[in-house]
């Protein structure tokens, strides 16, 4: 009691410090202690964006769901999709613990999704015209997310952390699925293998977008610094990006397909890929909401969610009326 | 009579026809509706029920893939072509369950019912559960196994449905309206999931499942409660109004669903995928 007291006395300066000081030494932060401001907006942000990205991220798969190929194809992409639904809900069950004392709740970040304030990772915007899409998202989209989800798991907010321990376990057998139904069509027919080459070629660039830009000056903004300070994250995008080269640049290669940049090169004397960079403008595009598949599948998600408003309004009733 | 072994089926040709008929009912009506849940994913009223509806539906299609296996251990065909490699003609699920989820498509402008799915999913739930119970006895050994798995995870599905069930036609005003309305269609089409077909018959006298009528009883036994509950006139006969789907009957929903699910497979069923 004596020691809440006393910590309520203190100045929003001293606050910070011992906030400050809590993270440097290791310690997590729960959702009731005192945060700043801007760790707390930032972690919304952060953990909204990644929830929503998660739901919206069962879009592109949802096509190859029912046309699975095999009965074993179906049950394993059908498990991997529920999964993506369940890191959603997880996600935003910690997003809606933050947001309560803002008075927000997840009326609104399903509303900032579909006035775009709410952005979704830029992969998720993308097309995914055949089977091998269904394959390569498994593999590299989730070997991806693995990368960047890794780099968070000793994150200083404790139910973030704690979330992420448990989807990154269920990720890693994401990209086994993947990996399997790649192996398949990497071993396959000549149809098969162009099927996979063809989705290589289309993922390539937004899989080097996933990471986010290098720096703030490439897109104008940036929160990688605001989140290593708080030590949220402690690699910068750009170490990811390269993690991931150095993890899946052999494994391409090593199943017989092409690189769809013929300039990549591992560089001994930098001791880092060097590689062509994607067309930033695009990416600042896509996360408007102005990618291939943004307005088709927020439509998808809209639709849904009007359609079904009687049910969430019998819902609310029958619970007032209890 | 008991038999333990598919290898046995060969002295006893009449009895493997009518489990044949049976296995083809069982695994194309998990199938095909498992098929319609996989279409609601994404679309589901919320997150929640997204998670809990993909989690049943895969349940469901792991309970269709043993019963194909089953058919592939008599020596009927290949588990992956018997589910994606026969015409809708050969199909023997009931016309309810191939019915699409509600008017556009699982990608494009859809607007599912969701009156309509908690209805035809819990009154099918209800009606694999009452199958399920009588196939625990079933003088074919391998399908009784498969029976007794079945059942564990049936009763969360069942439980999941009913509590929807419930929880909308008590809600009043317009949910119950919308309940209301997909009860009387789902009950047009109801007679054609409790039907054995025409080698039901036969089915009974191998001891393979109970009777219709007996199957018939339990189902309404088991949902008078939950309709006395929420104040629903439960009729005692329901139709087949477009048909019986055991008999190869079926609508162009049924065509057009495998035409998606078998997509990928038709490019090439011989590879490996």
């Amino acid at each position: 009691m004596a020691i809440v007291t006393s910590f309520e006395r203190l100045s929003e300066e001293e606050k910070h410090q011992r906030f400050m000081e809590r993270i440097e030494a290791g310690e997590k932060i729960e959702a009731d202690d005192w945060m700043p401001d801007e760790y707390r907006m930032t972690l919304i942000k952060l953990i909204a964006m990644h929830g929503i990205s998660e739901i919206m991220g069962a879009l592109p798969e949802k096509e190859w769901v029912p046309k699975a190929p095999t009965l074993r194809r179906k049950l394993g992409i059908m498990a991997k999709v529920q999964d993506e639904m369940g890191h959603g809900q997880l996600l935003l069950r910690v997003a809606e613990d933050l947001m309560a004392p803002l008075g927000k709740t997840r009326e609104e970040i399903m509303q900032d999704l579909f006035s775009g304030n709410l952005k979704f990772h830029n992969v998720f915007h993308m097309p995914a015209p055949t089977w091998g899409d269904a394959g390569l998202i498994g593999w590299l989209v989730d070997g991806a997310a693995i990368i960047t989800q890794t780099n968070m798991l000793d994150a200083s907010y404790g139910p973030y952390a704690r979330a992420l321990k448990r989807i990154c376990a269920e990720e890693v057998f994401h990209a086994q699925h993947g990996e399997s139904i790649i192996l398949a069509l990497a071993e396959g027919t000549k149809e098969q293998k162009d099927m996979l080459q063809g989705a290589l070629n289309r993922w390539w660039d937004a899989l080097l977008m996933f990471f986010g830009p290098d720096s703030p000056s490439t897109t104008g903004t940036s929160k990688q610094d605001i989140t290593i300070k708080y030590r949220i994250r402690t690699k910068t995008n750009e170490q990811l990006r390269q993690d991931f080269f150095t993890k899946y640049v052999p494994r391409i290669l090593s199943i017989g397909l092409q690189l769809p940049d013929e300039t990549m090169h591992y560089d001994e004397t930098e001791g880092k890929w060097i590689y062509r960079q994607p067309d930033w403008n695009q990416f600042k595009e896509i996360i408007r909401n102005n990618g291939p598949k943004s307005k088709e599948r927020l439509r998808l998600r809209e639709l849904s969610y009007r359609h079904n408003a009687w049910v969430r309004e019998a819902l609310s009733g029958s619970k007032a009326t209890v | 009579m008991m038999v333990t072994k598919p290898e046995e089926l060969h002295q006893l040709p009449a009895y493997k026809e009518a489990l044949v008929e049976l296995l083809f009912q069982l695994a194309d009506d998990d199938f095909i509706i498992a098929y319609r849940g996989s279409e609601w994913l994404g679309l589901a009223p919320h997150i929640e029920e997204d998670v809990a509806f993909s989690s049943i539906t895969q349940d469901t299609m792991g309970h269709a893939a043993m019963y194909y296996q089953l058919l592939e251990d008599i020596g009927i065909g290949n588990a992956n072509d018997l589910a994606h490699g026969r015409t809708a003609a050969e199909r023997r699920n009931a016309i309810l369950l191939e019915e699409v989820n509600g008017p556009g498509h699982y990608l494009h402008e859809p607007q599912y019912d969701w009156a309509f799915a908690v209805v035809r999913n819990y009154f099918y739930a209800q009606a694999k559960k009452v199958r399920i119970d009588s196939l625990k006895n079933c003088s074919y050994k391998p399908l009784a196994q498969v029976a007794v798995k079945v059942n564990m995870e049936l009763y969360y599905h069942l439980m999941h449905w009913r509590t929807w069930f419930v929880q909308l036609v008590n809600a009043g005003g317009e949910a119950r309206e919308r309940m209301r309305k997909a009860v009387e269609k789902v009950f047009d089409d109801f007679a054609g999931v409790l039907s054995l077909g025409e080698k039901g018959e036969k089915m009974v006298e191998c001891g393979l499942i109970d009777s219709e009528e007996v199957l018939k009883a339990r189902w309404l036994q088991a949902v008078k409660p939950v309709f006395e509950q929420t104040n629903l006139e439960l009729p005692s006969e329901f139709q087949m109004k477009r048909g019986n789907g055991r008999n190869g009957e079926h609508t162009a929903d049924l065509i057009e669903a495998l035409a998606t699910l078998s997509e990928v497979y038709r490019m090439d069923p011989l590879a490996i995928w």
